[in-house]
């Protein structure tokens, strides 16, 4: 009842065509936005914008980069922190080099950077595919970070490539607090996942998806597959690109090479299959997931330790994270291949009919 | 041109251990399809499974015997609970599954046995011998000649299992098509918890030897991905593919360890060492340029 379609007749294409068909959906969304631009900065704490909200939209932007690799494109790669890793140094380069440079200038010149960082690494997948290319997108992942590391000049010649960013300052306003780094956080983080919903319904996505479900067939109906391909590439370095460059400049102001290593790649790759391989709302549910779970784990062991009168020290608490993160992994991938964005859909079909059964 | 030859024959040696972790690669994807992540979980598992066990005091024979139990039970479990479930999945979903138990067994393996770093004394040393060192004035160590037997033999054995055994030649069948294998009465559950059982004897094997050389610790879980590239060299379903790709990936690793860095050195100053880090991921990912389907890889054929 609550989620009914009944009544709204689409009249023209472009109702018939537009993001949210539906006018639940319209309204949901708009609440949210509104939830997260005005509510949450006027009850959260500082605490909760920098160790949960700012990370967790970051986070949720790299899984979309990677999201529309895999998900979409069906090119499975282990390299996204890589791609973080170089929009963070274009930004910061940009930024010491050029006088004077806008921040959101500097900001899309990174994801560009990264965006052709992306095509380069994404070449193979036009002769390679499957577990050939995600093998091969490690080697983006080493080399960038040696690269990084070694060449002093990208890091404006600091000690083991460290570099510390600026506070951000647009029109004469400077970004210092919490509160206004998230707001700046979450405009570039919804805009982004905006166009993402946005292409994912366009052409261009329709082309990845058929690229992913079968790229010989969607070349004979006449998808170019190296454009298709390379562009998936180019786009998902580009968010994987931004999503570095706040990361670097919004939440921990000073990043090293290292810090973007293999595991990072992993837990981008887990957020996306825990949320939902092929869904922008998984990117976001999936970040919130596995980074909340840390957090949920570092409290409650504890707890549990004391109930059952056995020391715990933090060496297996960290053992047991490990081994519940690839549990619940595995737990997913065998129940539900489709993630969270899954039951969310199951949530509504069951909404639209409640309160029948059928 | 001496120091040349010093380091390819270290680097070919170097070369046979990451062909020991990349034979487990092989042996599982051969037999189901899957590029199974966790096989360097696996060799840290078995290497901590055999010093635990001899910390409680069994001798090498006996904690040899008692690893290998744990790798199967362990093989078995896999089988029974993550791949049965999995049956018909894309292969990209059970890829992601098994960094899932990498994971899982990373975290499994020190609870189990505590994470400190051991050492593990297998009765070797691993000093040069006397003679060549004379003779060529080259280092080779007793330690590095008996891994590369070790390595052969296994190689040997494996290749003659596959060709010649009536379980070889299911495992074949199964690898070829699942279902057709089932359909002609291949038992398929008991074909993979084998093969698991199999691959954690050559991860119990890799796991022996890279753990008495460097000790063992967490950083044997590493090895799985030094052996990445040696497979996507050599070809996933490639035995001999294995070998050769190591024999490739550690000479050229350790040449431009030494050569590269002092061109670079030159051209841009700094410091640039640690190239062996991604060297072997470029090198290969070029090869795969030329030749999609690596040096011994089947060559597969699209259809619609």
């Amino acid at each position: 009842m609550i989620y009914r379609e009944t009544g709204q007749f689409k009249t023209s294409y472009a109702t018939d065509q537009q993001i949210f068909p539906i006018r639940q959906d319209r309204i949901g969304v708009l609440l949210l936005l509104v939830a997260a631009f005005v509510v949450v900065p006027l009850v959260a704490g500082s605490y909760w914008f920098n160790a949960i909200l700012i990370p967790f939209l970051i986070f949720a932007l790299a899984a979309l980069g990677l999201n529309i690799l895999t998900g979409y494109a069906g090119q499975l790669s282990l390299g996204s922190a890589a791609f973080m890793a170089v929009g963070a140094y274009a930004a910061y380069n940009f930024q010491v080099r050029v006088e004077g440079i806008p921040v959101l200038v500097s900001f899309v010149l990174a994801g560009l950077a990264a965006a052709g960082v992306g095509i380069l690494f994404g070449l193979p997948s036009l002769r390679i595919k499957g577990f050939y290319l995600a093998v091969a997108t490690l080697a983006a992942q080493f080399f960038i970070v040696w690269c990084l590391t070694k060449f002093p000049y990208l890091s404006n010649n600091s000690s083991s490539g460290v570099i510390s960013v600026p506070n951000i300052e647009m029109l004469g306003f400077t970004f210092d607090t919490p509160q206004s780094r998230y707001l700046f956080v979450l405009t570039i983080v919804s805009l982004l996942a905006l166009a993402a919903k946005n292409m994912a319904r366009s052409t261009t996505g329709r082309a990845w998806m058929a690229v992913r479900d079968m790229d010989v067939a969607a070349e004979v109906i006449g998808i170019p597959l190296m454009r298709t391909k390379l562009l998936a590439f180019a786009v998902s370095s580009f968010y994987c690109g931004v999503a570095g460059a706040l990361y670097a400049f919004c939440y921990l102001g000073s990043v090293e090479p290292d810090g973007f290593s293999l595991d990072m790649s992993f837990k981008i790759l887990f957020m996306i299959i825990v949320g939902g391989v092929g869904s922008v709302l998984g990117s976001f549910l999936g970040a919130a997931f596995i980074l909340l779970l840390p957090i949920f784990l570092d409290v409650t062991m504890p707890w549990l330790a004391e109930l059952v009168h056995l020391p715990f020290d933090s060496a297996t608490v960290s053992h047991i994270q490990l081994m519940v993160f690839g549990a619940l992994i595995m737990f997913f991938l065998v129940v539900e291949p489709h993630g969270l964005a899954r039951l969310w859909q199951i949530g509504k079909e069951k909404l639209r009919l409640w309160p029948f059964p059928h | 041109m001496q120091f040349f030859f010093e380091v390819l024959i270290g680097g070919l040696l170097s070369g046979i251990m990451y062909s020991l972790v990349a034979l487990g690669f092989v042996l599982i994807f051969k037999a189901s399809g899957v590029l199974n992540f966790a096989q360097g979980a696996m060799v840290y598992f078995a290497a901590l499974s055999l010093v635990g066990c001899m910390e409680k005091g069994a001798p090498l024979w006996l904690a040899f015997i008692l690893a290998l139990v744990v790798m199967t039970l362990l093989g078995i479990a896999t089988e029974r609970f993550l791949l049965r479930k999995l049956v018909n999945q894309t292969p990209i979903s059970l890829f992601m599954a098994t960094i899932g138990l990498s994971f899982f067994v990373e975290g499994l393996a020190p609870m189990l046995w505590g994470n400190q770093v051991r050492s593990l004394d297998i009765g070797l040393v691993d000093e040069p011998i006397a003679w060549i060192l004379d003779q060529y004035n080259i280092v080779v160590s007793t330690f590095d000649l008996f891994a590369a037997g070790m390595a052969l033999l296994l190689v040997g054995g494996l290749a003659l299992f596959f060709q010649y055994t009536r379980v070889g030649r299911a495992l074949r069948a199964v690898a070829d098509d699942h279902q057709a294998a089932l359909s002609i009465g291949i038992p398929l559950q008991h074909i993979w918890a084998l093969v698991w059982g199999v691959a954690g004897f050559v991860a119990l094997v890799a796991g022996m030897l890279w753990g008495s050389r460097n000790g063992v610790q967490f950083a044997l879980t590493f090895t799985a991905l030094k052996a990445l590239p040696v497979l996507i060299l050599g070809g996933f379903t490639s035995v001999p593919g294995a070998i050769v790709g190591g024999l490739i990936i550690g000479s050229t690793e350790k040449l431009a360890e030494i050569y590269i860095p002092p061109v670079l050195q030159d051209i841009f100053g700094g410091n640039f060492g640690g190239i062996e880090n991604w060297f072997p991921y470029v090198l290969a990912l070029l090869f795969l340029l030329v030749r999609p389907e690596g040096l011994f890889g089947e060559r597969h054929i699209d259809r619609v």
